[in-house]
């Protein structure tokens, strides 16, 4: 009954120039949860020093077999051999134990706590606290994350809550260390940085599994891949080997469209639909961004993409767009011609302007809400949902249902909750409810954070669609990829001041990265780390 | 363990309601523990405090006047609970209405009148609601946790109360007791079923309901609410109004308990005394979690914790128990209300042993 791993798969030995024995194998993996199998005999076995890609589409089971490695989940069936001992994984503690590591995803970090508290929390002996802020500046330095031990993580961005992450794990020299999405918020060169690191760390002997949905980045760092899709391993083969394209169809079981956007002849005399002039806003969080005299103008059927590493004004500039910080001036953010900076976020909806913010669960959605209660939170004015104050129940069930239908949310109906739904789902759901509000300015920000291939394109190809429609519309995104491949114009935002626009068939990734990195202007990081401790 | 706690991943509308029922069970079941071991019969726990107060048309209708004050101010605090505005102020809210209510009608004195009993019970609301402004303006402008304002606004309102019966308002013919005179007929509560105590707060209460219901389950006030508790960020992306919806929150609250003061004062006890509420304003905030935060449970609720109030006085009179009874009854409620409600979230799991090999 029981398979051996090793024989299933005759030729892994045979191309592997280091026969050595597996440190981790899963065999026949099987979890159930209610309503889905969510991992299905999944078999997969990972060598000293192997960087080993875990590929898959929102709900594959990526997720769910990472949290059985670290001990979060436990298997149903199937058994996990570690060095070839046949080990079961109690909780996240026993894994770090056993020498695994892993980044999440989602984050497990305590906002009040600061970053030296929240990687002391997750070390299992208090005698390792000694000297820890050293040790944490030291190796964070190592590696190109730059982090201030002192810094509450409450006031960190994304990215750096991130690096909070990394940092925990390497600080336990850890045997296998799993990555999910690590890169979704570095700039390239930092990339390349930390590819640096886990090739050091590979080449040290530490197993590395990692996921990511970004098919250049696993062919140009993965020796092998593990390839899932409903539940079941699907394919296994060398990332190096294969194209981008082959991979994500694999993934996704279907042939891949590349986005289309209509080219604009007439972009230039099209008109300025959105305009925002020397907006400058003090952040009012102790270690937030201050805007700093920021200007762009987006017309009609134009998409602008605003790159920049996490914490550098992103939020700020989101929630300053959106109307959650509202300007001093009204004349600093004009929408189709009339002032709108000192409005609230309801008033600049109706004047035809509409959000997606980056957060999906608490902000752009209440997770606890049903759908058709998330359709109504931004759209009750726009669509009229509640007239003279009260719900109008029928005419919102069916604005949700034609959210869920136009844009394909796979849910239980308008009548699901928000959290049921996976991250992908959400993010169509989020978008399509904004979409279809037809506004005439669209601000998004990091539209395909976490998603998969499949979701990623979907709703790319949405956003480019509204603005073939006559839309203007704002990508704040970690993603240079994305936004490469969306925008018409890219700028850059690093420590709250704005790059100027440029068309962005004439910039260049290194040219980007350097403004990413702050060339222009110093990094939010240095100048904190200024400050004496 | 061979239990484990596992998340449901949606919150189970069954379990919810469940919840209170296993809560009151269990109280029951503890209750009845308590009496054997103070010698009584394990029986009469049972009898005293469900059967006894509902046996009788008089049962029923003083079943109703426990349970009106109980709902108007559960109907508000579940409302404001919803937008994570925690209001535990609505005892001296409830001694407010009472004055500023009991003040007109004691101003009034014998005169006839119409408007003097709409006069009061608006002077009631208008009372605790400006009582409940003082936590909402420390809340909006200074970001004052109103849990500690209104909290210790209570205490305030008591010895205002009791400064005024013993002080300024005191009856001269009272013989040096600390109480008002009494309200005039035309200041006092209509009696809306002859031969009981059932007065207008009676009816007020299931007013408050059906409107506290309609704005919680149909206007778009009402969303607001309690998107602002759910997630406060998505309420500032939406475009609501936090500072705006944490006033009416309070303001709400604050009137309601305020009605129910004066429906008090002018209805069963008839004058203003240092001890209008037997901790109805505390005793609220259970009525809110049984009824799940929703107005239509919140009626419910309030009986079960108005059966505690006659239960009680049961006890004392028929079994010669002391008045902590109530007391603990109510805690030990709470207590298993917020153990059960961990099945409404989680779900517990048998865990099976993994076979042979054992951990790492």
């Amino acid at each position: 009954m029981r398979q051996d791993s090793e024989a299933a798969e005759p030729g892994a030995r045979g191309q592997t120039p280091l026969p050595a024995a597996p440190l981790l194998e899963l065999d026949s993996i099987v979890k159930r949860f209610p309503m889905t199998v969510a991992n299905d005999g999944v078999s997969l076995s990972i060598r000293p020093g192997e960087i080993h890609a875990l590929l898959g589409e929102n709900g594959a089971g990526k997720s769910t077999l990472v949290k059985i490695i670290y001990g979060v989940l436990h298997p149903d069936a199937g058994e996990i051999r570690w060095n070839g001992e046949r080990v079961s994984i109690l909780n996240p503690a026993a894994a770090r134990a056993l020498g695994i590591g892993m980044v999440f995803q989602h984050f497990s970090v305590f906002e009040a706590l600061t970053v030296a508290e929240n990687v002391a929390l997750g070390l299992n002996d208090p005698q390792q606290r000694k000297g820890l802020r050293d040790r944490i500046a030291k190796i964070s330095e190592d590696y190109g994350l730059k982090l201030d031990p002192d810094a509450t993580v409450l006031h960190l961005s994304v990215g750096e809550r991130q690096r909070v992450e990394i940092v925990r794990c390497l600080l336990q020299n850890p045997k296998l260390l799993i990555m999910d999405e690590p890169t979704s918020v570095l700039t390239p060169q930092e990339i390349e940085r930390l590819f640096a690191t886990l090739r050091r760390l590979a080449s040290e002997g530490c197993a590395i599994l990692y996921i990511s949905h970004k098919l250049e980045e696993i062919r140009s760092l993965c020796e092998r891949a593990t390839i899932l899709r409903q539940g079941k391993v699907v394919a296994e083969c060398d990332p190096r080997q294969e194209t981008a394209k082959h991979l994500a169809e694999l993934m996704i079981g279907t042939a891949l469209r590349p986005p289309y956007h209509l080219q604009e002849e007439s972009a230039e005399t099209a008109p300025a639909r959105l305009v925002v002039d020397r907006l400058s806003v003090k952040s009012d969080r102790a270690f937030g961004v201050d805007l700093d005299g920021i200007s762009f103008s987006v017309a009609a059927g134009e998409v602008l993409g605003i790159a920049g590493i996490a914490g550098n004004g992103q939020n700020e500039l989101m929630a300053a767009l959106s109307g959650e910080t509202a300007a001093d001036r009204a004349e600093t953010i004009v929408i189709d011609g009339k002032p709108a900076g000192t409005l609230g976020p309801a008033e600049r909806r109706e004047r035809g302007a509409c959000f997606v913010p980056e957060e999906r669960h608490g902000h752009g959605a209440v997770k606890d809400m049903t759908l058709s209660e998330n359709a109504l939170l931004s759209a009750y004015r726009t669509k009229g949902l509640a007239p003279g104050g009260l719900i109008n129940m029928g005419s919102t069930i069916r604005f949700a249902a034609e959210i869920i239908k136009g844009f394909a949310v796979r849910s239980d109906g308008p009548a699901a909750e928000a959290r049921s739904l996976s991250g992908g789902n959400l993010q169509r759901f989020i978008v399509g409810r904004e979409i279809l509000q037809q506004p005439g300015i669209l601000v998004v920000a990091q539209p395909t954070w976490g998603l998969d291939a499949g979701a990623a394109a979907a709703i790319r190809q949405a956003l480019l669609d509204l603005a073939d429609k006559g839309a203007a519309v704002v990508v704040i995104s970690q993603d240079l990829d994305e936004l490469i491949e969306m925008a018409d114009q890219i700028a850059v935002i690093a420590n709250g001041r704005l790059s100027p626009p440029r068309p962005v068939a004439e910039v260049t990734i290194e040219e980007l990265g350097l403004l990413m990195g702050g060339v222009a202007a110093p990094l939010p990081q240095e100048r904190r780390n200024a400050v004496p401790a | 363990m061979p239990f484990r706690l596992e998340a449901r991943g949606q919150n189970s509308v069954l379990w919810s309601w469940l919840s209170p029922v296993i809560a009151i069970l269990a109280t029951l079941i503890v209750s009845t523990a308590l009496f054997a071991a103070m010698g009584k019969p394990a029986g009469d726990a049972l009898y005293t405090f469900v059967v006894a107060p509902a046996s009788s048309l008089n049962g029923l209708a003083e079943l109703g006047v426990k349970a009106a004050p109980l709902v108007l101010i559960g109907v508000g605090l579940a409302i404001g609970f919803r937008a994570n505005v925690w209001n535990i102020g609505a005892e001296g809210q409830l001694i407010l209405g009472a004055i500023v209510g009991g003040g007109i009608g004691l101003a009034a004195g014998d005169r006839e009148g119409f408007w003097i009993l709409p006069a009061m019970i608006l002077g009631g609301a208008v009372g605790g609601a400006l009582w409940a402004a003082i936590p909402a303006l420390l809340k909006t402008h200074f970001n004052a946790s109103e849990i500690l304002t209104s909290l210790m606004l209570n205490y305030v309102a008591q010895l205002l109360l009791i400064y005024l019966v013993v002080g300024p308002w005191k009856d001269p013919e009272g013989y040096g007791f600390p109480q008002t005179r009494l309200f005039g007929d035309a200041a006092t509560m209509p009696i809306l079923i002859s031969g009981t105590r059932v007065h207008l707060g009676v009816l007020a209460a299931l007013i408050a309901v059906a409107l506290g219901w309609l704005l919680h389950a149909k206007t778009l006030l009402g969303f607001q609410l309690r998107v602002l508790g759910q997630a406060p960020r998505a309420a500032a992306y939406a475009g609501f109004s936090g500072a705006g919806l944490t006033w009416f929150a309070l303001l709400l609250g604050g009137a309601l308990a305020g009605l129910a003061g004066i429906f008090e004062a002018a209805g069963p006890i008839g004058q203003l005394t240092p001890s209008i509420s037997p901790g109805y304003g505390f005793t609220a905030i259970i009525v809110a979690f049984l009824g799940r935060l929703n107005p239509v449970g919140v009626l419910l609720g309030g009986i079960v914790l108005a059966l505690s109030y006659l239960g009680g006085e049961q006890a004392q009179i028929a079994l010669g128990l002391p008045k902590a009874i109530t007391g603990i009854y109510q805690g030990v409620l709470l207590f298993f209300l917020l153990a059960a409600d961990l099945l409404v979230g989680y779900r517990i799991r048998l865990v099976k042993r993994v076979p042979a090999g054992g951990a790492a």
